[in-house]
């Protein structure tokens, strides 16, 4: 029997953060009650005109350089179909002329993911099928909320350089990543601002030939993601391997039965009959306005990541941080002076990336540094922590109020001389070489300290005391 | 000279454009249409080796707006457009295919 490898492409649909929407200047933003973000533009009302939005091209351009694509004059296209998510009857979308073509993206684990482009188009309203089914297939009718319709969006097209469901998620976290860094979309999955399709197919292991892909739809997390690839790929091998073949196909991630289920079959292959948009002028960047572009672009969370493994950061720590999006926090925190290590432990296990509050980098520095000098334990330091992103003000000023005043090291060891003084028959077991006892005289030493007293110092007083 | 277009293609050509034709009118639209490609075809005629294709009459590139939201106050107007309306969406058959 052979061996299988997956072979899986992407596309990735990210929502730009702009104010308005792509063509209109209705309000982009997520949610709002039906209908309000709307104007006659996005929906496609007779005689009105696209206009397309400065800051969306910017936008997309700061992606495009972040992918390392090459920027181009670019011409938008119409997509015509008929369904009722888009009123006009078709899309603008861009077909043969995309703004951003060939660039990569570098996974954590040194693989290069070529994007074969990154193009702009309008995203479509929210359509909801109501009848007996919820699906498409049986509903009686369908409402639908143009809020959404005519929202800039950027599809990101990969190669199918991926192989497997893990590198697919690295792929989309370091999207996600220098997505939401260069500031043009907020990344959100739950709010479906970054969508996630994926072409998976299977072949031989060692071939490189293409075979027949399904299309995966309604992936709508990172962990769905991953399901729906491994569970594609076991299909396909499995239909191989009983002298069948998959057919191409669109299918949908059913999260709750864990499998992917065909939607109604499409009798002809899909003909969107694209051509250009009369109604709109080609985008032609000069190259003074992408070198300004460029030159405005924050340090990006690949280039992060790489800085502070060379200052001795831990990789696996680094990449945890670069995915919670807290690279740039970390990055300026570490600038005045923080420790590396300790600022990536705790934007790994205690920040929380969607409650950083009133935390700035100053008070994660100044915290970091407190508990690197023992004037905050480390869990005192999480508290701290916690009640600058809620609070905020400075960490010494909520040591102070909280009461963790910095416990002297001689004062510990007068309490621990106290401690042996009331209990001079466990110290000497202790010293005999009964181990356990340290949990002892530990818990004794936080009760009198009432749980101040950094667990470390005291385990460094009692075995120099020991060795004594 | 192409090959002449056939019933065949005219039936494809109006499902995707979704209109319904009766053999009637496959049977006169069909010439007409070949007409319209043997015009076309004859710009094929054209040595054009060397010239920009033109995507707009108008020697224009870069034509944008600011990215500033304008309120449209007529909300009430453009729902009762809609050919029904239930709790401010819009109401409409069910719609045949897949979701693109």
């Amino acid at each position: 029997m052979s061996t299988w490898e997956t072979v899986i492409g992407l596309e990735v649909h990210a929502e730009l953060a702009t104010e308005s929407k792509m063509f209109s200047p209705a309000r982009n933003e997520f949610g709002g009650e039906p209908n309000t973000n709307v104007h006659p533009v996005c929906l496609g009302l007779p005689g009105t005109l696209p206009v397309v939005n400065e800051k969306a091209i910017e936008l997309a351009i700061r992606v495009g350089l972040a992918l390392n694509c090459s920027i181009n004059r670019c011409v938008f296209a119409r997509k015509n179909y008929f369904y009722p998510d888009m009123p006009k009857d078709y899309q603008i979308s861009q077909y043969d002329q995309p703004l951003n073509t060939d660039g990569f993206v570098d996974l954590p684990n040194g693989t290069r993911i070529r994007i074969e482009r990154a193009h702009l188009e309008e995203d479509t309203g929210k359509s909801t099928h109501i009848g007996t089914s919820g699906r498409i297939a049986g509903a009686d009718y369908s409402l639908v909320d143009y809020n959404r319709a005519g929202v800039p969006l950027l599809e990101i097209v990969s190669h199918p350089d991926l192989r497997s469901a893990d590198d697919a998620r690295a792929y989309v976290q370091e999207l996600r990543a220098a997505l939401v860094a260069v500031g043009a979309s907020d990344g959100k999955m739950e709010e479906g601002s970054l969508r996630v399709d994926a072409n998976v197919s299977v072949r031989p292991a060692g071939s490189d030939e293409l075979r027949t892909r399904c299309e995966i739809k309604n992936v709508n997390s990172l962990r769905s993601l991953g399901r729906a690839i491994a569970y594609e790929a076991k299909r396909h091998i499995q239909l191989y391997e009983n002298g069948e073949r998959p057919i191409q196909e669109t299918r949908h991630w059913d999260e709750e039965a864990g499998r992917t289920q065909p939607g109604r079959s499409k009798e002809e292959a899909e003909d969107y009959r694209y051509f250009d948009d009369p109604d709109l002028v080609a985008v032609d960047p000069s190259a003074e306005w992408i070198e300004e572009i460029r030159a405005a672009l924050p340090t990006l969370p690949a280039e992060l990541r790489a800085e502070w493994i060379t200052a001795g950061a831990d990789p696996e720590l680094a990449g945890t941080v670069i995915s919670r999006g807290l690279g740039p926090l970390v990055a300026e925190a570490t600038a005045v002076g923080a420790d590396i290590n300790k600022t990536l432990n705790h934007a790994a296990n205690t920040i929380d990336p969607e409650e950083l509050g009133q935390l700035t980098p100053d008070g994660l520095a100044e915290t970091v540094k407190m508990e690197l000098d023992g004037q905050l334990t480390s869990t005192q330091a999480k508290t701290v922590l916690q009640d600058l992103m809620e609070l905020g003000g400075s960490a010494a000023e909520i040591a102070t109020s909280r009461g963790f005043e910095a416990m002297d090291r001689g004062e510990l060891e007068a309490m621990l001389d106290q401690v042996i003084a009331d209990n001079p028959d466990e110290w000497t077991r202790f010293c005999e070489g009964e181990a356990k006892l340290q949990g002892f005289f530990t818990g004794q030493l936080m009760k009198a300290t009432r749980g101040q007293a950094d667990g470390k110092v005291i385990n460094q007083l009692l075995q120099a005391k020991k060795n004594a | 000279m192409a090959e002449a277009l056939s019933r065949e293609e005219v039936a494809r050509v109006a499902e995707l454009a979704m209109l319904r034709l009766t053999d009637e009118e496959l049977e006169t639209f069909t010439p007409q249409l070949a007409a319209v490609l043997e015009h076309a075809e004859d710009v094929e005629a054209l040595d054009v080796h060397g010239l920009e294709p033109t995507q707009h009459p108008y020697p224009l590139v870069n034509v944008f707006r600011a990215d500033v939201v304008e309120g449209f106050d007529n909300r009430d107007a453009a729902l009762a457009m809609g050919p029904e309306v239930e709790d401010d969406l819009f109401r409409v058959p069910p719609a045949h295919g897949e979701e693109p």
